[in-house]
């Protein structure tokens, strides 16, 4: 189980974001969570062999094809497809595997951490960025956030 | 350190949760953001928040940044997962069936509700074709024998107004989970800081927050609490699973998870049927809650002294506060009770009594009284009295009050925050002028 303040960290860290599984349909979740964070500054590498480009970005048909670094690797995919993936984040030298909303496997987070990855399973990153940056809390959302601070930014005040 | 990983208690949450300074400002307090509406940054930020791709303001019927405050903050309070304020606890009631029930469905219902909420369930839900069994709230096994194939929600208040019934909750509730249906529960007279019904199994909390969350009578206001643990997939709730026709394709459920009733009941109901809460209205039911655990323990010490001192006085046939040890629900309602064992008992300021002269007596000391106020609110910082049968429960056929336990004799106070000394006065005199 991730902290919040483990969550906040790696939020505010990474980048570039490798979505695994990214639907190029509008009205799925991988589809809401890679425009939301697209939208929120964060880059946007969508992974499926399925597509030349999704949400307007180069769509590579593995994570092991892409020509840049990646910081994170969010995985909308079935548990049992997470080990092989898993290996490949860990192969590209990303920093971090975060598994989905109802995406659970030991298997892959033992081989993440082995390979010096840091794991969030079983969470979605928009809502989790919504949470402590993005505007959740307008929604009627039960945030956890207590603080006599304003809230905080992704990324430094211009 | 920006976000401590800790479970915060309810006086903290009272205070602090929903609220940290102002984006824009740096205000401590609430800024009440009166506004109809919010820009948008470009049509690109427009289409995103339209197709709820992204989570911002676009119009106070949908929300507002001041609602949204005391939104989250009863939805800490209740343990729950997310919330959606309304105009009223009605407009709350009515937000939750019209939105996740549509014509065939059923209801089973205790049959010891507050009179409004029986109306609807008998008279207004079945002009849309949904229908309602009223149960005897004391039995889970009647709550079991009503359950039908369509039966799509079991309802009930925690602590029946003005019955005074306690509600088994998780015993309610597990009826309510064979059957794949959630427990919809309203827990206004309890209050969030006395009862937490997610923890004992709920599935939804409803308040009417003019009462205790409130507290002062001057606001009205309600809330409906998910905890974000119901399972919608089980093939009977195709509205939260389905594209939705009413908000361009969109699946609740798959979408947003764990809050999908929130944003359904939000973008489908509250859009529709409009019955929003105003940003100072949410402003003042926060105020109110920030003291809500101090107040709440006032009332629980002046009703129980209210409630010990009716139950021996001569001119006094009963008195029935489940407060008191010889309640037959008392121990079940200490067993729910959010507070510590050791504490007094946790059974809020409602209480009801009958006088010996009966219903006569009863009316000729609503009108002897000097501040008790004769009105039909509760939970206010006032000391209320009222006669059920002839104002709140006026509508229901005597069969009707039979099941839901008011009598014709009944009398309910709302014990408020006045000195205890002066509210046992008011009373004395009163039964003395009534009952000579």
């Amino acid at each position: 189980m991730s902290s919040a303040h483990d969550i906040q960290r790696i939020l505010q860290r990474c980048r570039t974001l490798a979505v695994v599984g990214l639907s190029a349909e509008a009205h799925r979740p991988s589809y809401f969570a890679a425009k939301y964070m697209l939208e929120h500054g964060y880059r946007i590498v969508p992974v499926n062999p399925k597509y030349p480009s999704i949400l307007g970005q180069r769509c590579f048909p593995s994570l092991e094809a892409i020509d840049h670094p990646v910081d994170m690797v969010d995985v909308f995919r079935r548990p049992q497809d997470t080990p092989a993936i898993a290996e490949q984040a860990v192969a590209i030298g990303a920093k971090v595997l975060w598994l989905q909303l109802g995406v659970i496997n030991e298997q892959a987070r033992a081989i993440a951490a082995a390979g010096g990855l840091e794991v969030v399973q079983d969470r979605c990153v928009k809502i989790e960025h919504a949470r402590f940056f993005g505007g959740l809390n307008y929604a009627g959302v039960n945030t956890g956030v207590i603080s006599a601070r304003r809230p905080l930014r992704t990324t430094p005040a211009a | 350190m920006t976000q401590a990983d800790r479970s915060f208690q309810p006086e903290t949450l009272c205070i602090h949760a929903g609220q940290i300074p102002d984006a824009a400002t740096g205000a401590r307090a609430l800024p009440i953001y009166q506004t109809s509406s919010f820009v948008f940054d470009n049509a690109e930020h427009a289409a995103s928040l339209f197709n709820l791709q992204t989570f911002g303001n676009v119009y106070s019927r949908l929300g507002n940044p001041t609602v949204a405050a005391l939104e989250e903050r009863v939805a800490a309070l209740e343990g729950g997962r997310a919330a959606v304020a309304t105009a009223s606890g009605m407009a709350a009631e009515s937000l939750l069936f019209t939105t996740l029930l549509q014509q065939g469905d059923h209801i089973v219902a205790a049959n010891s509700l507050y009179g409004g909420s029986v109306t609807m369930l008998a008279v207004n839900l079945p002009r849309m074709g949904i229908q309602t069994t009223f149960v005897d709230g004391n039995s889970p096994q009647a709550f079991a024998a009503a359950m039908r194939p369509n039966t799509r929600a079991v309802y009930a208040e925690t602590l029946g107004n003005p019955s005074l019934q306690v509600l088994d909750i998780a015993a309610v509730a597990e009826v309510a989970h064979q059957h794949g249906v959630p427990l919809v529960v309203d827990n206004t007279v309890l209050s969030p800081y006395l009862c937490n019904p997610i923890a004992h199994g709920a599935d939804v909390v409803i308040h009417s927050a003019t009462k205790y969350l409130g507290g002062h009578g001057s606001t009205l206001g309600g809330v409906v609490v998910e905890s974000g643990r119901f399972a919608w997939d089980n093939g009977k709730f195709p509205g939260m699973t389905e594209p939705s026709p009413g908000y361009h394709g969109v699946k609740f459920y798959e979408t947003f998870g764990d809050f999908g009733l929130t944003m359904r009941l939000r973008m489908e109901g509250l859009r529709v049927h409009g019955a929003s809460l105003a940003p100072t209205s949410a402003w003042q039911l926060l105020q109110g809650i920030e003291t809500l655990p101090l107040r709440m323990e006032r009332h629980n010490a002046n009703a129980l002294a209210v409630a010990q001192h009716l139950a021996t006085h001569p001119h006094v046939a009963w008195v029935s506060y489940p407060g008191l040890a010889q309640h037959p629900d008392h121990a079940l309602l200490q067993r729910q009770s959010s507070r510590p064992p050791a504490e007094q008992p946790a059974a809020s300021g409602l209480l009801a009594f009958g006088l010996r002269g009966g219903m006569q007596a009863g009316i000729k000391l609503l009108e002897s009284l000097t501040f008790i106020s004769h009105l039909v609110n509760i939970g206010d910082t006032r000391t209320l009295i009222s006669h059920p049968a002839s104002t709140t429960h006026r509508q229901l056929e005597p069969e009707q009050l039979a099941a839901a336990g008011i009598g014709p004799d009944m009398v309910r106070l709302s014990v408020g925050l006045e000195h205890i000394d002066d509210i046992l006065w008011d009373l004395h005199q009163g039964l003395e002028l009534a009952c000579q």
